[in-house]
Protein backbone atom coordinates (compact mmCIF):
# COMPACT_ATOMS: atom_id res chain seq x y z
CA UNK A 1 0.00 0.00 0.00
CA UNK A 2 2.87 2.27 1.21
CA UNK A 3 4.80 1.06 -1.87
CA UNK A 4 1.99 1.83 -4.09
CA UNK A 5 1.34 5.31 -2.37
CA UNK A 6 5.72 6.13 -3.53
CA UNK A 7 5.11 4.62 -6.94
CA UNK A 8 2.02 6.80 -7.87
CA UNK A 9 4.27 10.14 -6.10
CA UNK A 10 7.32 9.22 -7.71
CA UNK A 11 5.57 9.16 -10.97
CA UNK A 12 3.54 12.47 -10.33
CA UNK A 13 6.91 14.27 -9.84
CA UNK A 14 8.30 12.78 -12.45
CA UNK A 15 5.27 13.93 -14.49
CA UNK A 16 5.39 17.48 -13.04
CA UNK A 17 9.26 17.54 -13.59
CA UNK A 18 9.15 16.65 -17.34
CA UNK A 19 6.14 19.14 -17.68
CA UNK A 20 8.19 21.80 -15.92
CA UNK A 21 11.23 21.30 -18.33
CA UNK A 22 9.05 21.40 -21.84
CA UNK A 23 7.52 24.67 -20.54
CA UNK A 24 10.64 26.37 -19.44
CA UNK A 25 12.64 25.30 -22.65
CA UNK A 26 10.85 27.88 -25.02
CA UNK A 27 10.57 30.39 -21.75
CA UNK A 28 14.62 30.29 -21.82
CA UNK A 29 15.17 30.77 -25.28
CA UNK A 30 12.68 33.84 -25.33
CA UNK A 31 14.44 35.31 -22.01
CA UNK A 32 17.63 34.95 -23.93
CA UNK A 33 16.37 36.82 -26.96
CA UNK A 34 15.13 39.94 -24.64
CA UNK A 35 18.20 40.06 -22.62
CA UNK A 36 20.69 40.64 -25.78
CA UNK A 37 19.20 42.21 -28.71
CA UNK A 38 22.80 42.22 -30.55
CA UNK A 39 23.53 38.60 -30.25
CA UNK A 40 22.95 38.45 -34.11
CA UNK A 41 23.48 41.84 -35.07
CA UNK A 42 25.89 42.68 -37.90
CA UNK A 43 29.77 43.42 -36.24
CA UNK A 44 31.76 45.85 -38.27
CA UNK A 45 34.87 43.47 -36.91
CA UNK A 46 33.27 40.29 -37.96
CA UNK A 47 32.72 41.77 -41.22
CA UNK A 48 35.98 43.50 -41.78
CA UNK A 49 37.26 39.96 -40.95
CA UNK A 50 35.15 37.54 -43.56
CA UNK A 51 36.77 40.33 -46.29
CA UNK A 52 38.17 38.83 -48.76
CA UNK A 53 41.30 41.11 -50.39
CA UNK A 54 39.62 44.16 -52.34
CA UNK A 55 36.24 43.60 -50.99
CA UNK A 56 33.94 46.15 -49.14
CA UNK A 57 31.65 46.08 -46.77
CA UNK A 58 28.56 45.99 -48.84
CA UNK A 59 24.77 46.74 -47.90
CA UNK A 60 21.67 48.27 -49.82
CA UNK A 61 20.97 51.74 -50.24
CA UNK A 62 17.22 53.61 -51.17
CA UNK A 63 19.25 55.94 -53.68
CA UNK A 64 19.93 54.66 -57.30
CA UNK A 65 23.87 55.32 -57.41
CA UNK A 66 24.77 51.29 -56.91
CA UNK A 67 27.91 52.48 -55.74
CA UNK A 68 27.01 53.89 -52.87
CA UNK A 69 25.96 50.85 -51.08
CA UNK A 70 29.52 49.69 -50.88
CA UNK A 71 29.83 51.36 -47.15
CA UNK A 72 33.36 50.37 -45.89
CA UNK A 73 36.48 50.07 -48.31
CA UNK A 74 38.99 48.96 -45.80
CA UNK A 75 42.19 48.37 -48.16
CA UNK A 76 44.49 50.86 -48.61
CA UNK A 77 46.46 49.15 -50.62
CA UNK A 78 45.90 51.58 -53.83
CA UNK A 79 46.98 54.74 -52.06
CA UNK A 80 50.01 53.60 -51.05
CA UNK A 81 50.69 51.85 -54.92
CA UNK A 82 49.89 55.38 -56.07
CA UNK A 83 51.88 57.56 -54.17
CA UNK A 84 54.64 55.55 -53.18
CA UNK A 85 55.37 52.78 -55.72
CA UNK A 86 54.04 53.63 -58.60
CA UNK A 87 56.48 57.03 -58.60
CA UNK A 88 59.03 54.87 -57.42
CA UNK A 89 58.48 52.08 -60.53
CA UNK A 90 58.54 55.82 -62.52
CA UNK A 91 61.52 57.61 -60.86
CA UNK A 92 63.71 54.22 -61.18
CA UNK A 93 62.31 53.01 -65.10
CA UNK A 94 62.59 56.78 -66.10
CA UNK A 95 65.94 58.37 -64.43
CA UNK A 96 67.75 54.58 -64.36
CA UNK A 97 67.35 54.20 -68.77
CA UNK A 98 68.82 57.85 -69.10
CA UNK A 99 71.61 56.73 -66.78
CA UNK A 100 71.96 53.76 -69.06
CA UNK A 101 71.69 55.45 -72.27
CA UNK A 102 74.41 58.24 -71.49
CA UNK A 103 76.50 55.17 -70.13
CA UNK A 104 76.37 53.60 -73.01
CA UNK A 105 77.31 56.61 -74.86
CA UNK A 106 79.93 57.29 -73.19
CA UNK A 107 81.08 53.78 -74.12
CA UNK A 108 80.39 53.22 -77.48
CA UNK A 109 79.68 56.34 -78.85
CA UNK A 110 77.56 57.46 -81.59
CA UNK A 111 77.63 54.03 -83.71
CA UNK A 112 78.86 55.16 -87.50
CA UNK A 113 77.93 53.56 -90.55
CA UNK A 114 81.64 51.12 -90.73
CA UNK A 115 81.81 51.56 -94.62
CA UNK A 116 81.25 55.54 -94.48
CA UNK A 117 78.58 57.35 -95.99
CA UNK A 118 77.14 55.96 -99.56
CA UNK A 119 76.20 57.77 -102.52
CA UNK A 120 72.84 55.28 -102.97
CA UNK A 121 69.67 55.36 -100.68
CA UNK A 122 67.05 52.57 -100.05
CA UNK A 123 63.82 53.33 -99.80
CA UNK A 124 63.22 51.45 -95.75
CA UNK A 125 59.87 52.71 -94.84
CA UNK A 126 56.96 54.19 -97.34
CA UNK A 127 54.29 57.24 -96.29
CA UNK A 128 51.72 55.00 -94.52
CA UNK A 129 54.35 53.36 -93.08
CA UNK A 130 56.00 56.78 -91.81
CA UNK A 131 52.40 58.50 -91.05
CA UNK A 132 51.52 54.91 -88.66
CA UNK A 133 54.90 55.83 -87.10
CA UNK A 134 54.30 59.44 -86.01
CA UNK A 135 50.87 59.14 -85.30
CA UNK A 136 51.45 56.43 -82.63
CA UNK A 137 55.17 58.29 -81.36
CA UNK A 138 53.19 62.24 -81.04
CA UNK A 139 50.53 60.98 -79.58
CA UNK A 140 52.77 58.21 -77.17
CA UNK A 141 54.75 61.23 -76.14
CA UNK A 142 51.98 63.84 -75.63
CA UNK A 143 50.36 60.98 -73.05
CA UNK A 144 53.49 60.34 -71.95
CA UNK A 145 54.14 63.84 -70.97
CA UNK A 146 50.55 64.55 -69.90
CA UNK A 147 50.58 61.31 -67.63
CA UNK A 148 54.00 61.73 -65.53
CA UNK A 149 52.18 65.08 -65.04
CA UNK A 150 49.57 63.19 -62.91
CA UNK A 151 52.24 61.36 -61.06
CA UNK A 152 54.80 64.10 -60.71
CA UNK A 153 52.94 67.13 -61.73
CA UNK A 154 52.44 68.23 -57.82
CA UNK A 155 55.96 67.34 -56.93
CA UNK A 156 57.81 68.95 -59.70
CA UNK A 157 55.91 71.43 -61.25
CA UNK A 158 53.17 72.49 -58.28
CA UNK A 159 55.97 74.38 -56.23
CA UNK A 160 57.20 76.25 -59.42
CA UNK A 161 54.18 77.42 -60.78
CA UNK A 162 51.91 77.80 -57.84
CA UNK A 163 48.90 76.27 -56.95
CA UNK A 164 45.89 78.14 -59.42
CA UNK A 165 48.47 77.59 -62.61
CA UNK A 166 49.35 74.22 -61.70
CA UNK A 167 45.79 72.85 -61.60
CA UNK A 168 44.88 74.98 -64.60
CA UNK A 169 47.41 73.33 -66.49
CA UNK A 170 46.29 69.77 -64.75
CA UNK A 171 43.48 70.20 -65.89
CA UNK A 172 44.04 70.82 -69.80
CA UNK A 173 46.78 68.09 -69.64
CA UNK A 174 43.89 65.76 -68.62
CA UNK A 175 41.66 66.64 -70.94
CA UNK A 176 44.48 66.60 -73.45
CA UNK A 177 45.57 63.00 -72.06
CA UNK A 178 41.93 62.12 -72.43
CA UNK A 179 41.77 63.03 -76.15
CA UNK A 180 45.19 61.73 -77.39
CA UNK A 181 44.56 59.02 -76.52
CA UNK A 182 42.12 57.25 -79.61
CA UNK A 183 44.92 58.83 -81.50
CA UNK A 184 47.13 56.15 -79.60
CA UNK A 185 44.71 53.63 -79.84
CA UNK A 186 44.80 54.07 -84.09
CA UNK A 187 48.36 54.17 -84.11
CA UNK A 188 48.59 50.81 -81.93
CA UNK A 189 46.33 49.10 -84.37
CA UNK A 190 48.20 50.68 -87.32
CA UNK A 191 51.29 49.83 -85.85
CA UNK A 192 49.88 45.96 -85.82
CA UNK A 193 48.80 45.99 -89.01
CA UNK A 194 51.61 47.59 -91.18
CA UNK A 195 54.51 46.09 -89.60
CA UNK A 196 53.24 42.28 -88.59
CA UNK A 197 54.81 40.77 -91.35
CA UNK A 198 58.01 41.70 -90.87
CA UNK A 199 57.69 41.02 -86.79
CA UNK A 200 57.23 37.32 -86.68
CA UNK A 201 60.47 36.01 -84.46
CA UNK A 202 62.78 33.82 -86.25
CA UNK A 203 66.09 32.02 -86.11
CA UNK A 204 67.69 35.17 -87.21
CA UNK A 205 67.00 36.68 -83.69
CA UNK A 206 69.02 34.01 -81.49
CA UNK A 207 71.73 34.54 -84.51
CA UNK A 208 71.24 38.50 -83.66
CA UNK A 209 70.83 38.43 -79.75
CA UNK A 210 74.04 35.79 -79.01
CA UNK A 211 75.51 38.22 -81.39
CA UNK A 212 74.92 41.36 -79.16
CA UNK A 213 72.95 42.95 -81.74
CA UNK A 214 75.89 44.49 -83.22
CA UNK A 215 75.46 47.30 -80.25
CA UNK A 216 77.94 45.29 -77.65
CA UNK A 217 79.97 43.42 -79.37
CA UNK A 218 81.82 44.00 -83.14
CA UNK A 219 80.21 43.27 -86.11
CA UNK A 220 76.91 43.00 -87.56
CA UNK A 221 75.47 40.45 -87.18
CA UNK A 222 72.51 39.62 -89.91
CA UNK A 223 69.07 41.27 -89.85
CA UNK A 224 65.88 40.69 -92.22
CA UNK A 225 63.62 44.06 -92.13
CA UNK A 226 63.84 44.40 -88.30
CA UNK A 227 66.17 42.75 -86.34
CA UNK A 228 65.52 41.07 -82.59
CA UNK A 229 65.58 44.43 -80.75
CA UNK A 230 62.98 46.17 -83.26
CA UNK A 231 60.68 42.99 -82.72
CA UNK A 232 60.94 43.85 -79.23
CA UNK A 233 60.38 47.10 -79.43
CA UNK A 234 57.26 46.35 -81.88
CA UNK A 235 55.55 43.37 -79.35
CA UNK A 236 56.18 45.91 -76.34
CA UNK A 237 54.35 48.67 -78.15
CA UNK A 238 51.38 46.08 -79.49
CA UNK A 239 51.15 44.25 -76.23
CA UNK A 240 51.99 47.30 -73.83
CA UNK A 241 49.92 49.75 -75.85
CA UNK A 242 46.65 47.15 -76.17
CA UNK A 243 46.66 47.13 -71.87
CA UNK A 244 47.39 50.77 -71.74
CA UNK A 245 44.25 51.53 -74.21
CA UNK A 246 42.23 48.63 -71.96
CA UNK A 247 43.06 49.65 -68.92
CA UNK A 248 42.91 53.55 -69.84
CA UNK A 249 39.10 52.98 -71.71
CA UNK A 250 38.20 51.32 -67.90
CA UNK A 251 39.56 54.83 -66.54
CA UNK A 252 37.30 56.87 -68.98
CA UNK A 253 34.10 55.12 -67.33
CA UNK A 254 34.83 54.29 -64.19
CA UNK A 255 31.15 53.92 -62.97
CA UNK A 256 30.36 50.84 -64.96
CA UNK A 257 32.46 48.72 -62.26
CA UNK A 258 33.42 48.73 -58.74
CA UNK A 259 36.22 50.25 -56.78
CA UNK A 260 38.44 47.43 -56.37
CA UNK A 261 38.44 46.84 -59.94
CA UNK A 262 39.05 50.54 -61.19
CA UNK A 263 41.77 50.46 -58.65
CA UNK A 264 43.53 47.82 -60.44
CA UNK A 265 42.74 49.24 -63.99
CA UNK A 266 44.96 52.60 -62.71
CA UNK A 267 47.44 49.66 -61.35
CA UNK A 268 47.99 48.30 -64.80
CA UNK A 269 48.13 51.50 -66.33
CA UNK A 270 50.91 53.69 -64.28
CA UNK A 271 52.98 50.45 -64.10
CA UNK A 272 52.99 49.48 -68.15
CA UNK A 273 53.09 53.03 -68.97
CA UNK A 274 56.39 53.56 -67.11
CA UNK A 275 58.11 50.41 -68.21
CA UNK A 276 56.67 51.49 -71.88
CA UNK A 277 58.33 54.79 -71.16
CA UNK A 278 61.55 53.29 -71.00
CA UNK A 279 61.30 51.05 -73.68
CA UNK A 280 61.09 54.15 -75.65
CA UNK A 281 63.47 55.91 -74.15
CA UNK A 282 65.98 53.63 -75.45
CA UNK A 283 64.28 53.21 -78.63
CA UNK A 284 64.35 56.72 -79.29
CA UNK A 285 67.69 56.95 -78.34
CA UNK A 286 68.82 54.70 -80.85
CA UNK A 287 66.37 56.27 -83.40
CA UNK A 288 68.49 59.80 -83.32
CA UNK A 289 71.67 60.41 -81.23
CA UNK A 290 73.02 56.74 -81.13
CA UNK A 291 73.21 55.66 -84.16
CA UNK A 292 74.27 57.51 -87.49
CA UNK A 293 72.01 57.33 -90.18
CA UNK A 294 69.14 55.55 -88.27
CA UNK A 295 66.46 58.75 -87.98
CA UNK A 296 66.57 59.07 -91.85
CA UNK A 297 64.49 56.07 -92.15
CA UNK A 298 61.69 57.40 -90.47
CA UNK A 299 62.52 61.00 -91.49
CA UNK A 300 62.71 61.03 -95.49
CA UNK A 301 61.83 57.04 -95.46
CA UNK A 302 65.08 56.76 -97.29
CA UNK A 303 68.52 55.36 -95.67
CA UNK A 304 72.08 54.97 -96.26
CA UNK A 305 72.86 51.68 -98.77
CA UNK A 306 75.68 50.83 -96.56
CA UNK A 307 73.85 51.52 -93.43
CA UNK A 308 71.25 49.69 -95.04
CA UNK A 309 73.37 46.52 -95.38
CA UNK A 310 75.53 46.76 -92.30
CA UNK A 311 72.08 46.58 -89.86
CA UNK A 312 69.99 44.95 -92.10
CA UNK A 313 71.31 42.79 -94.34
CA UNK A 314 68.98 39.95 -95.11
CA UNK A 315 66.50 42.35 -96.02
CA UNK A 316 68.67 44.83 -98.72
CA UNK A 317 69.31 40.89 -100.36
CA UNK A 318 65.88 40.55 -100.63
CA UNK A 319 64.98 44.07 -101.55
CA UNK A 320 67.26 43.60 -104.33
CA UNK A 321 66.40 40.19 -105.85
CA UNK A 322 62.92 41.15 -105.58
CA UNK A 323 62.60 44.74 -107.50
CA UNK A 324 65.73 44.79 -108.53
CA UNK A 325 67.61 48.01 -109.05
CA UNK A 326 64.36 50.69 -108.77
CA UNK A 327 65.07 49.96 -105.22
CA UNK A 328 67.81 52.26 -104.74
CA UNK A 329 68.20 55.65 -105.38
CA UNK A 330 70.75 57.67 -106.49
CA UNK A 331 73.76 56.87 -108.36
CA UNK A 332 76.40 54.22 -108.26
CA UNK A 333 79.45 56.74 -109.15
CA UNK A 334 80.35 59.60 -106.47
CA UNK A 335 78.96 62.46 -107.63
CA UNK A 336 82.05 64.34 -108.15
CA UNK B 1 41.15 72.54 -30.94
CA UNK B 2 38.59 69.76 -30.92
CA UNK B 3 39.10 66.73 -33.22
CA UNK B 4 35.74 66.48 -35.08
CA UNK B 5 34.36 62.68 -36.26
CA UNK B 6 31.16 61.31 -36.94
CA UNK B 7 30.03 58.43 -35.09
CA UNK B 8 26.97 56.00 -36.37
CA UNK B 9 25.29 54.47 -33.39
CA UNK B 10 23.90 51.53 -35.12
CA UNK B 11 22.10 49.93 -32.56
CA UNK B 12 19.71 53.40 -33.00
CA UNK B 13 19.42 54.01 -36.48
CA UNK B 14 16.32 53.36 -37.44
CA UNK B 15 17.37 54.33 -41.54
CA UNK B 16 14.71 56.99 -42.08
CA UNK B 17 17.36 59.23 -43.80
CA UNK B 18 16.43 62.20 -42.74
CA UNK B 19 20.48 63.03 -42.06
CA UNK B 20 20.09 62.88 -45.77
CA UNK B 21 17.66 65.17 -46.61
CA UNK B 22 18.68 67.19 -43.99
CA UNK B 23 22.03 67.63 -45.72
CA UNK B 24 20.45 67.58 -49.70
CA UNK B 25 18.17 70.34 -48.80
CA UNK B 26 20.52 72.74 -46.31
CA UNK B 27 23.39 72.38 -49.20
CA UNK B 28 21.28 72.74 -52.02
CA UNK B 29 23.16 69.35 -53.01
CA UNK B 30 22.31 68.91 -56.66
CA UNK B 31 20.43 65.43 -57.82
CA UNK B 32 22.62 62.35 -58.03
CA UNK B 33 25.28 63.91 -55.93
CA UNK B 34 24.78 62.28 -52.66
CA UNK B 35 26.62 63.51 -49.36
CA UNK B 36 25.75 61.55 -47.19
CA UNK B 37 23.57 57.92 -47.59
CA UNK B 38 22.53 55.44 -44.99
CA UNK B 39 23.24 51.59 -46.04
CA UNK B 40 21.46 48.94 -44.28
CA UNK B 41 23.65 45.76 -43.43
CA UNK B 42 22.19 42.18 -43.67
CA UNK B 43 18.78 44.07 -44.51
CA UNK B 44 15.87 41.65 -43.84
CA UNK B 45 17.56 39.05 -41.92
CA UNK B 46 17.90 39.07 -38.21
CA UNK B 47 20.56 41.83 -36.81
CA UNK B 48 19.57 43.51 -39.59
CA UNK B 49 21.54 47.25 -39.34
CA UNK B 50 21.91 50.55 -40.49
CA UNK B 51 25.01 52.99 -40.67
CA UNK B 52 24.64 56.56 -42.01
CA UNK B 53 27.88 57.07 -43.70
CA UNK B 54 29.53 60.42 -45.16
CA UNK B 55 33.00 61.60 -45.58
CA UNK B 56 34.61 60.53 -42.29
CA UNK B 57 37.51 63.23 -41.86
CA UNK B 58 40.26 60.99 -41.92
CA UNK B 59 43.22 61.21 -40.10
CA UNK B 60 46.26 60.94 -42.49
CA UNK B 61 43.17 61.33 -45.33
CA UNK B 62 43.71 59.38 -48.17
CA UNK B 63 41.90 61.29 -50.79
CA UNK B 64 44.32 64.02 -50.23
CA UNK B 65 47.40 61.83 -50.66
CA UNK B 66 46.14 60.61 -54.12
CA UNK B 67 44.54 63.93 -55.25
CA UNK B 68 47.05 65.03 -58.16
CA UNK B 69 46.51 68.68 -57.67
CA UNK B 70 46.70 68.93 -53.94
CA UNK B 71 43.54 70.71 -53.94
CA UNK B 72 42.71 69.03 -50.48
CA UNK B 73 43.88 70.53 -46.88
CA UNK B 74 42.75 69.99 -43.03
CA UNK B 75 41.38 72.52 -40.67
CA UNK B 76 42.43 73.34 -37.22
CA UNK B 77 39.65 71.14 -36.04
CA UNK B 78 40.74 68.44 -38.40
CA UNK B 79 37.85 68.50 -41.44
CA UNK B 80 38.81 67.44 -44.49
CA UNK B 81 38.17 70.17 -46.61
CA UNK B 82 38.92 70.83 -50.65
CA UNK B 83 38.84 73.58 -53.45
CA UNK B 84 36.71 73.48 -55.93
CA UNK B 85 38.93 75.91 -57.77
CA UNK B 86 41.31 73.46 -58.24
CA UNK B 87 40.21 70.43 -58.37
CA UNK B 88 40.63 68.81 -61.75
CA UNK B 89 37.58 66.10 -61.91
CA UNK B 90 40.01 62.87 -61.82
CA UNK B 91 38.10 60.44 -59.68
CA UNK B 92 41.42 59.76 -57.78
CA UNK B 93 39.89 61.02 -54.57
CA UNK B 94 37.12 58.52 -55.30
CA UNK B 95 39.71 55.46 -55.90
CA UNK B 96 41.15 56.35 -52.77
CA UNK B 97 38.68 56.60 -50.42
CA UNK B 98 37.43 53.91 -48.10
CA UNK B 99 34.07 55.38 -47.92
CA UNK B 100 33.27 55.86 -51.38
CA UNK B 101 32.36 59.90 -49.91
CA UNK B 102 33.80 62.04 -53.27
CA UNK B 103 30.92 62.51 -55.47
CA UNK B 104 30.96 63.92 -59.08
CA UNK B 105 28.22 65.89 -61.55
CA UNK B 106 29.64 63.60 -64.77
CA UNK B 107 29.88 59.36 -64.10
CA UNK B 108 31.83 59.19 -67.38
CA UNK B 109 35.89 60.30 -66.64
CA UNK B 110 36.16 61.64 -70.17
CA UNK B 111 37.59 65.18 -70.00
CA UNK B 112 36.57 65.43 -66.42
CA UNK B 113 33.90 64.13 -63.97
CA UNK B 114 33.12 68.20 -62.89
CA UNK B 115 33.50 69.52 -59.41
CA UNK B 116 34.23 66.60 -57.02
CA UNK B 117 31.65 67.37 -53.87
CA UNK B 118 32.04 65.65 -50.65
CA UNK B 119 30.53 66.41 -47.09
CA UNK B 120 32.22 69.41 -45.77
CA UNK B 121 31.14 68.83 -42.16
CA UNK B 122 29.12 71.56 -42.43
CA UNK B 123 32.32 73.80 -42.94
CA UNK B 124 32.55 75.28 -46.32
CA UNK B 125 35.44 75.66 -47.98
CA UNK B 126 38.19 77.93 -48.49
CA UNK B 127 36.48 81.08 -49.45
CA UNK B 128 35.44 83.63 -46.58
CA UNK B 129 33.04 81.84 -44.17
CA UNK B 130 29.38 82.49 -45.26
CA UNK B 131 30.39 84.39 -47.65
CA UNK B 132 28.28 83.78 -50.75
CA UNK B 133 31.15 82.03 -53.01
CA UNK B 134 31.11 79.31 -50.35
CA UNK B 135 27.53 79.16 -50.03
CA UNK B 136 27.60 78.41 -54.31
CA UNK B 137 30.28 75.87 -54.15
CA UNK B 138 30.21 74.15 -50.86
CA UNK B 139 26.77 75.13 -49.23
CA UNK B 140 26.09 76.22 -45.29
CA UNK B 141 29.13 77.10 -43.48
CA UNK B 142 27.36 75.53 -39.61
CA UNK B 143 31.06 75.65 -37.62
CA UNK B 144 32.00 78.79 -38.15
CA UNK B 145 28.48 79.48 -36.81
CA UNK B 146 29.15 77.77 -34.05
CA UNK B 147 26.88 74.78 -34.78
CA UNK B 148 27.76 71.28 -35.50
CA UNK B 149 26.52 69.54 -38.83
CA UNK B 150 23.12 69.54 -39.55
CA UNK B 151 22.56 65.72 -40.03
CA UNK B 152 24.01 65.19 -36.34
CA UNK B 153 22.11 67.94 -35.00
CA UNK B 154 18.70 66.62 -36.40
CA UNK B 155 18.54 62.81 -36.19
CA UNK B 156 16.03 62.03 -34.04
CA UNK B 157 16.96 59.24 -32.39
CA UNK B 158 20.59 60.61 -32.20
CA UNK B 159 22.16 57.60 -33.74
CA UNK B 160 24.51 60.29 -35.65
CA UNK B 161 26.51 61.85 -33.34
CA UNK B 162 28.64 64.84 -34.52
CA UNK B 163 31.59 66.79 -32.77
CA UNK B 164 34.75 66.37 -30.82
CA UNK B 165 35.78 62.74 -30.92
CA UNK B 166 37.01 62.00 -27.01
CA UNK B 167 33.21 63.00 -26.51
CA UNK B 168 31.29 61.39 -28.55
CA UNK B 169 33.31 57.96 -28.01
CA UNK B 170 32.21 59.02 -24.11
CA UNK B 171 28.61 59.24 -24.97
CA UNK B 172 28.67 56.21 -27.17
CA UNK B 173 30.58 54.06 -24.36
CA UNK B 174 28.50 55.45 -21.85
CA UNK B 175 25.46 54.04 -24.13
CA UNK B 176 26.81 51.20 -24.70
CA UNK B 177 27.57 50.36 -20.80
CA UNK B 178 24.35 51.13 -19.89
CA UNK B 179 22.17 49.10 -22.80
CA UNK B 180 24.76 46.18 -22.29
CA UNK B 181 25.54 46.26 -26.35
CA UNK B 182 26.87 47.63 -29.09
CA UNK B 183 27.60 46.90 -32.64
CA UNK B 184 30.86 49.29 -33.08
CA UNK B 185 31.98 52.64 -33.92
CA UNK B 186 31.77 51.85 -37.65
CA UNK B 187 34.11 53.40 -39.85
CA UNK B 188 36.29 54.48 -37.00
CA UNK B 189 39.35 52.00 -37.22
CA UNK B 190 39.91 52.46 -40.83
CA UNK B 191 39.26 56.56 -40.60
CA UNK B 192 41.12 57.49 -37.24
CA UNK B 193 43.23 53.90 -37.14
CA UNK B 194 41.64 53.65 -33.48
CA UNK B 195 38.44 52.35 -32.03
CA UNK B 196 36.16 52.65 -29.08
CA UNK B 197 36.67 49.82 -26.31
CA UNK B 198 33.22 48.26 -25.83
C1 LIG C 1 45.49 54.40 -74.96
C2 LIG C 1 44.75 55.31 -74.53
C3 LIG C 1 44.86 55.90 -73.15
C4 LIG C 1 43.79 56.25 -72.39
C5 LIG C 1 42.33 56.15 -72.77
C6 LIG C 1 44.31 56.76 -71.14
C7 LIG C 1 43.53 57.21 -70.10
C8 LIG C 1 44.02 57.57 -68.86
C9 LIG C 1 43.20 58.01 -67.77
C10 LIG C 1 41.68 58.12 -67.81
C11 LIG C 1 44.02 58.26 -66.72
C12 LIG C 1 43.58 58.71 -65.33
C13 LIG C 1 43.93 60.15 -65.11
C14 LIG C 1 43.08 61.04 -65.96
O1 LIG C 1 41.85 60.98 -65.85
O2 LIG C 1 43.63 61.79 -66.76
C15 LIG C 1 45.37 58.00 -67.15
C16 LIG C 1 46.49 58.16 -66.36
C17 LIG C 1 47.79 57.96 -66.80
N1 LIG C 1 48.16 57.60 -68.08
FE1 LIG C 1 46.92 57.17 -69.61
N2 LIG C 1 45.67 56.71 -71.17
C18 LIG C 1 46.07 56.19 -72.39
C19 LIG C 1 47.36 55.99 -72.82
C20 LIG C 1 48.49 56.29 -72.10
C21 LIG C 1 49.85 56.19 -72.59
C22 LIG C 1 50.25 55.76 -73.97
C23 LIG C 1 50.67 56.57 -71.56
C24 LIG C 1 52.16 56.71 -71.47
C25 LIG C 1 53.02 56.10 -72.03
C26 LIG C 1 49.83 56.87 -70.43
C27 LIG C 1 50.32 57.25 -69.20
C28 LIG C 1 49.54 57.53 -68.10
C29 LIG C 1 50.07 57.83 -66.80
C30 LIG C 1 51.54 57.86 -66.39
C31 LIG C 1 48.97 58.11 -65.98
C32 LIG C 1 49.01 58.49 -64.51
C33 LIG C 1 49.12 57.31 -63.63
C34 LIG C 1 49.04 57.69 -62.17
O3 LIG C 1 49.91 58.44 -61.70
O4 LIG C 1 48.12 57.22 -61.51
N3 LIG C 1 48.52 56.70 -70.79
N4 LIG C 1 45.33 57.58 -68.46
S1 LIG D 1 36.20 59.69 -45.87
FE1 LIG D 1 37.06 59.73 -47.94
S2 LIG D 1 36.79 61.82 -48.65
FE2 LIG D 1 36.53 61.86 -46.41
S3 LIG D 1 38.59 62.30 -45.59
FE3 LIG D 1 38.40 60.07 -45.65
S4 LIG D 1 39.27 59.52 -47.64
FE4 LIG D 1 38.84 61.71 -47.74
S1 LIG E 1 38.72 64.62 -58.34
FE1 LIG E 1 39.48 66.63 -57.71
S2 LIG E 1 39.76 66.48 -55.51
FE2 LIG E 1 39.57 64.38 -56.27
S3 LIG E 1 41.69 63.72 -56.62
FE3 LIG E 1 40.95 64.55 -58.56
S4 LIG E 1 41.56 66.71 -58.55
FE4 LIG E 1 41.74 65.97 -56.43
Amino acid sequence: MLNRLSTILRGGLAAFILALALAAAPEAARAQGSVNPTAQSVKEQQLLDALKPGAAITGRVTIPNAQAASLIQPGRDWRAFNQETLPRIGAVALLGMLALLVGFYMLRGRIRIDAGASTMRILRFGSVERVTHWLTATSFLVLALTGINVTFGKTILAPVMGPEAFAAWAGFAKLTHNFVGFAFMLGVVLTFLVWIKDNIPDSTDLGWFAAGGGLLGKGHPPAKRFNGGQKIVFWSVVVGGFFLALSGWHLLFPTQEGIADVQWHATIHGTVAYLMMALILGHIYIGSVGMEGAFDAMGSGEVDLNWAKEHHSLWVEQEMARKGTPAIIGSAQPAE
Amino acid sequence: MARMKFLCDADRCIECNACVTACKNEHEVPWGINRRRVVTLNDGKPGERSVSMACMHCTDAPCASVCPVNCFYTTADAVVLHSKDLCIGCGYCFYACPFGAPQYPKTANFGSRGKMDKCTYCAGGPEADGSPAELEKYGRNRLAEGKLPLCAEMCSTKALLAGDGDIIAQIYKERVAKRGYGSGAWGWKVAYKETIAI
